[in-house]
């Protein structure tokens, strides 16, 4: 076996770089690719006009994108900066989309139909603030319309048709907080309301032609303010004092304030605790949320207020919807078991409904949490209503006429982690979607194929072809097949929600909203954190399905967390528990139990190790390997990198014999005014590692130092923590380590002077690369460090090694003092790195390629053997034969080797590598708010036949070769009869 | 005329630095430090025209500072800028499908309100003003080559059946060709030999 390998490693060695190369055709039979937007915060409708109806929306992963509303399908969408939060939408002129974002600091025009950018403002805000957005049309000055922002004390108006500031005005004098812009229709004055200290009430009357202040008025409203303002018509707006617990009612009449107070109580009688004003504007009246109940309040023209109706909390109310040029409409959506009711009501009237529908909602979609309107002109000129609904999972529907129209997963723009699980074996009774059930599209397709491998085919064949190719049943199969190719991927989104995509399509498998996830009283601020292993039968319990854990925690400064165990074939929540200890970290250890359930350590805050399962079997498994079970912690504020080891059962009143004190056995105190810990690496647990030795030319050997135990540490100069040129490169070093973990160890030490961070690291076998900036250059640099055993340098007779007396099988033993040596290497690369991972295969033969998530979206594959740090400017010819590059001083980015080809998986946060059972193949899934999935194979595919391989002239050979024996024979035959005869 | 003089002096002032002044404006006049503006231009040469410009497609194209610090679109003309940089040395990059830009060191001076220096990284070649153009336009597939008779002769297969072609077609030929005399003569030969066996074989090479 050995040998074989060794031979197969040299064949593979001496291979050219196997630039990973795709054909266009050939796009989209390994891979799929999922365009997302995240969840939507505002959506604006575009329905006007008679071309295309679409709805502009804004979302929490920053995007601002365009929807198709008949399909829900994306026209166009622009991913901004990570710290480029959208605050305000609107559309100006009828064809321009304005953005204002980051703070009310940078309004943008995007042109409507293709989303180009038209032009771009930009206002200082020194503070973030409140900012407000306000469009006012119809001043009848060359068509143009004002918008109006609001940011940071000042008041700008800007021109829609090019963004040029108009005229700007400072209202930050007496510092005061403007809450509402309000534009009463007709007029060319603005109103600006606002608050200042605790009471004061603020009223500017503004031009809105020159920005001249016509009025100022002020008023002491005595009970102060507290939060929002709400607009209830554009002379009323309400807010809340300071308690919480009095309504103020505010009328403006010609730039003059009069307000009245009245108690919540009084006005709703079931009032307890404290409201909240809902953000919703509603014409007339506003709503007030309290424990769990939603009152709506109607405000008459003298500023009184009464009590119209009151709803469940789990409610959610549209904005009100001008239609039919007077007619004023919203709508509230309720739950009512599995359905929900949507009620569309005049402003003005209460208790008629306009339209009342009810539509069945997967319960996997949660609750509903914000809703838009908007209404079309039916055939017969009767108007009809469309909401809009963002539900708890994030996902999107579009419902009309008492059906979803369309619905859009958009969690899945907001991945946190994903695992992969295998699929159910293929038995009897296991549905199989059919293969090819009719006889004559088995040969069509069959025909077609042919005529494509033989150049017959028109166009449209071609396309068929194509079609045929892509939708082949073989791939979405929903059984594990024998390459390991297809398999599920389970994804666990911001909101809560696992998926299972199916990795042949993408297709969502099943999906589910975790209940222990929600909102609930003893978890107010659920965050799921991440996903494990939990059950994966191989051997004993065949009979049971995989499972996964989710840990999740109730949020900062609370000390619940909760654990979720689901049935990965499913999807059914098998068990879910609530726990009272915070869970800082999990360690999926080595040893399972006889149902092959994988312990687990999960470490609170106080360093208590608790185990699960919490089982007699599983605690007497990890009582015997207590001895051999080591942590690290890594304390970022104070550098601090500290190794522990398990004592005994906690000291608590009650006693627990699943939870273990800890204590200290290393740490290292890196100086906190020199040394900023700003990344760590380690190798994935799940890593294999084929051969321990690595042959040179000279028949010489080197043993790899190959340690699950090794920590990859990169600090900074604190200085140097900021954004990247913010330092001169004389105040800037970034210094790297490797770290035993086991006995604290510092194996290796290496300083990069004028560099500096983000460091995005790998961690493999027994390298790590890293991705840093390089000051004195001005270009981003990787390195590489290996590290290899010395220990074991007597035994480096490589025809030991391939004879099998070596003595690799002797334990390694991460106590023992290891004499190690490194070797790296530098090289300038040309973009900024996002994410960073390896591929990882079955086996660990294949050679492996770093994936390298660019600034562009992109992924792109880099043969580890250009991070060589054996590469030097003359390779020797031994050195060439055994694959050595010669060396430059960039790494080359080559188009081709890009593993998304032309696609960008926009907001790219992680790639995520598994390997398949085929050795040569391993599977990737990059995710931001675009998901994507490939198959690669890093030597290419050298145990198997490619996609591209001719069959028919296979077949062709084969047949020429019989016919071929059969002619000859008869000849022959002919030709001894002829002899026989003379 | 006086700036443009002076930056001709400056120019050849730093002619060892490969990077050139270039003008930029100061965008807030306020002065209290962190205020100043980037503007550039980007431009794509349209493949088969001489002329540059942009292509159609230019809303996909990001303008990135300080790897993610600020993201910026072009405007239609191809312009793009970033506000309230803070003075100092800066990156920027340019992710537009398709093309390969080099990432650009921009040299905010404070000293000099206004003074812009840039340089192009990879080749490390200065720009007199900020026009970025791409290096190269990247082809993301590899080109399927035609189908050609040779393709199918030199592939392991078309070699097989060319072979054996060979042998059905041209071995008889050979044979009717010979000598009939010669023929016979070596087929005596290898009557007299016997058949050659491997001990022989090996034996014979044993005596060379």
């Amino acid at each position: 076996m050995a040998i074989r390998v060794f031979f197969l490693l040299l064949l593979l060695h001496s291979s050219s770089i196997p630039v990973l190369s795709l054909y266009e055709d050939q796009v989209g039979l390994m891979d799929w690719h999922q365009q997302y937007i995240g969840k939507v915060k505002h959506a604006v409708f575009h329905t006007h006009k008679a071309g295309r109806k679409r709805v502009v929306v804004s979302t929490e992963e920053n995007v601002v994108a365009s929807l198709d509303l008949r399909h829900g399908e994306i026209f166009w969408r622009h991913v901004l900066g990570d710290k480029d939060a959208i605050d305000h939408i609107n559309i100006a002129l009828g064809k321009y989309v304005i953005t204002l974002s980051s703070e009310g600091s940078i309004l943008r025009a995007w042109n409507l139909p293709d989303g180009q950018m038209v032009w771009e403002s930009f206002f200082t805000v020194r503070k973030p603030s409140k900012s407000l957005l306000l469009i006012v049309t119809d001043l009848k000055v060359d068509r143009d319309s004002e918008i109006l922002v609001y940011s940071n004390g000042n008041l700008h108006a800007v021109s829609s048709v090019d963004g040029l500031i108009l005229w700007s005005m400072n209202l930050a004098a007496e510092s005061v907080e403007i809450q509402q812009l309000i534009w009463p229709h007709g007029g060319d004055v603005i109103y600006a309301v606002g608050f200042s200290g605790l009471s004061q009430l603020h009223a500017y009357q503004v031009s809105a032609k020159n920005g001249e202040l016509l009025n100022h008025d002020i008023v002491e409203v005595p009970g102060g303010f507290s939060g929002d303002m709400s607009l209830v018509s554009t002379e009323t707006f309400v807010a809340l004092d300071a308690t919480r617990s009095i309504m103020v009612s505010l009328m403006l009449i010609d730039g003059k304030i009069s307000f009245q107070q009245a108690y919540v109580s009084d006005v709703v009688p079931e009032f307890s605790g404290v409201a909240a004003i809902l953000p919703s504007k509603l014409e007339g009246m506003f709503a007030v949320k309290f424990n769990s109940r939603i009152a709506f309040i109607r405000v008459n023209d003298e500023g009184m207020l009464e009590m119209v109706d009151q709803v469940e909390d789990l409610a959610a109310v549209s904005d009100v919807l001008v239609f039919n040029e007077e007619h004023r409409a919203f709508v509230l959506v309720q739950h009512g078991g599995s359905k929900i009711h949507l009620n569309v009501k005049l402003a003005h009237d209460w208790n008629n409904d306009l339209l009342k529908e009810s539509i069945e909602i997967d319960h996997h979609h949660g609750l509903v949490q914000k809703v838009f309107l908007s209404n079309y002109i039916r055939t017969d000129r009767s108007h009809g209503f469309r909401a809009l609904v963002v539900m708890e999972d994030h996902s999107l529907l579009l419902l009309q006429q008492g059906e979803i129209v369309w619905s859009r997963e958009d969690g899945l723009a907001s991945v946190i982690d994903v695992t992969t699980s295998e699929l159910p074996v293929e038995k009897e009774g296991v549905s199989v979607t059919k293969v090819e059930h009719n006889l004559l599209e088995w040969l069509k397709g069959h025909v077609l194929k042919l005529k494509g491998t033989l150049m017959l085919a028109s166009p449209e064949d071609i396309a068929a072809i194509q079609a045929l190719r892509l939708k082949s049943s073989e791939k979405s199969k929903m059984t594990r097949d024998h390459n390991g190719f297809r398999k599920l991927l389970i994804v666990l989104t911001k909101a809560g929600k696992l998926f299972a995509l199916h990795s042949g399509d993408g297709r969502v498998v099943w999906s589910l909203l975790l209940q222990s996830l929600r909102k609930s009283e003893g978890c107010p601020h659920p965050i799921a954190l991440n996903i494990y292993q939990w059950q994966d039968p191989h051997h004993h319990a065949l009979d049971e399905n995989p499972s996964i854990l989710v840990v999740g925690s109730c949020g900062i400064g609370n000390d619940e967390s909760v654990l979720s165990f689901i049935d990965t074939y499913t999807g059914k929540e098998l068990e879910s528990v609530s726990i009272s200890h915070s869970v800082v970290e999990v360690i999926p250890l080595p040893y399972t139990d006889s149902r092959e359930r994988r312990l687990h350590l999960l470490i609170d805050s106080n360093k208590q190790a608790h185990l699960y399962p919490r089982t007699p079997e599983a605690a007497a498994i990890f009582l015997h390997e207590i001895p051999n079970v080591y942590w690290y912690s890594v304390d970022t504020d104070n550098s601090i990198v500290g190794g522990h080891a398990l004592k005994h059962n906690c000291i608590s009143e009650v006693a627990d014999d699943f939870c273990f004190s800890t204590r200290g056995l290393w740490s290292i105190v890196l100086p906190l005014d020199s040394e900023k810990i700003i990344a760590t690496a380690t190798r994935k647990s799940n890593e294999v590692v084929h051969t321990q030795a690595k042959a040179m030319s000279d028949q010489d050997v080197m043993y790899k130092y190959i340690s699950k135990n090794v920590l990859f540490v990169a600090t900074v100069a604190p200085k140097a923590a900021g954004r990247i040129g913010s330092v001169t490169p004389d105040e800037s070093w970034l210094v790297v380590y490797l770290i035993n973990t086991v006995t604290g160890r510092i194996l290796h030490r290496m300083t990069h002077l004028g560099s500096q961070g983000p460091v995005n690291a790998v961690f493999s076998e027994n390298w790590v690369i890293y991705h840093y900036f390089n000051l004195r250059a001005h270009r981003y640099e990787m390195s590489v460090i290996e590290i290899y055993d010395e220990s074991r340098v007597d035994n480096k007779d490589i025809w030991k090694l391939i004879v099998g007396k070596h003595n690799l099988t002797s334990p390694i033993c991460s106590y023992s003092r290891h004499e190690v040596s490194t070797k790296s290497q530098s090289y300038f690369f040309t973009h900024s790195v996002k994410a960073i991972a390896v591929t990882s295969t079955a086996k660990g033969i294949t050679s492996k390629q770093v994936l390298i998530g660019t600034v562009g979206d992109q992924v792109l594959a880099l043969d580890k053997r250009l991070l060589d740090p054996r590469r030097s400017a003359n390779p020797t010819q031994a050195e060439r034969e055994e694959g050595i590059i010669p060396l430059t001083d960039s790494l080359p980015v080559i188009p081709q080797s890009y593993v998304t080809h032309a696609l960008k998986v926009e907001g790219l946060r992680g790639i995520v590598t598994a390997p398949a059972k085929l050795e040569s193949t391993t599977l990737v899934f990059a995710y931001g708010v675009d998901l994507f999935f490939t198959r690669l194979a890093p030597s290419r595919t050298y145990d198997s036949l490619t996609e591209d391989f001719n069959y028919a002239l296979l077949l062709l050979t084969i047949v020429a070769l019989v016919a071929a024996i059969f002619v000859t024979w008869i000849l022959s035959e002919r030709k001894e009869l002829r002899d026989n005869w003379r | 005329m006086a700036s443009i003089h002076r930056s001709k002096l400056l120019f050849l002032c730093l002619q060892f630095c490969f990077s050139f002044l270039i003008r930029s404006t100061l965008a807030n006049s306020s002065g209290k430090g962190d205020g100043y503006t980037i503007n550039g231009r980007i431009k794509i040469p349209i493949a088969g025209t001489k002329g540059y410009g942009l292509p159609g497609k230019t809303s996909n194209v990001k303008v990135i500072l300080n790897g993610g610090e600020k993201v910026t679109f072009l405007r239609l003309d191809g312009y793009f800028s970033f506000q309230n940089v803070p003075a100092g040395t800066h990156l920027i990059e340019v992710a537009a499908n398709g093309y390969f830009f080099s990432p650009v060191r921009v040299d905010v001076s404070a000293r000099n309100p206004g003074k812009v220096q840039a340089a192009l990284t990879e080749t490390r070649r200065g720009l007199s003003e900020l026009v970025l153009e791409p290096l190269r336009e990247e082809e993301y597939y590899e080109i399927r080559e035609p189908f050609s008779i040779m393709s199918v002769v030199k592939s392991p297969m078309g070699l097989m059946m060319g072979f054996m072609l060979i042998v059905v077609f041209l071995m008889p030929k050979l044979m009717e060709n010979m000598d009939p005399e010669e023929m016979k003569r070596a087929q005596e030969e290898m009557r007299n030999q016997g058949v050659p066996s491997l001990a022989n074989f090996f034996s014979g090479g044993g005596r060379n």
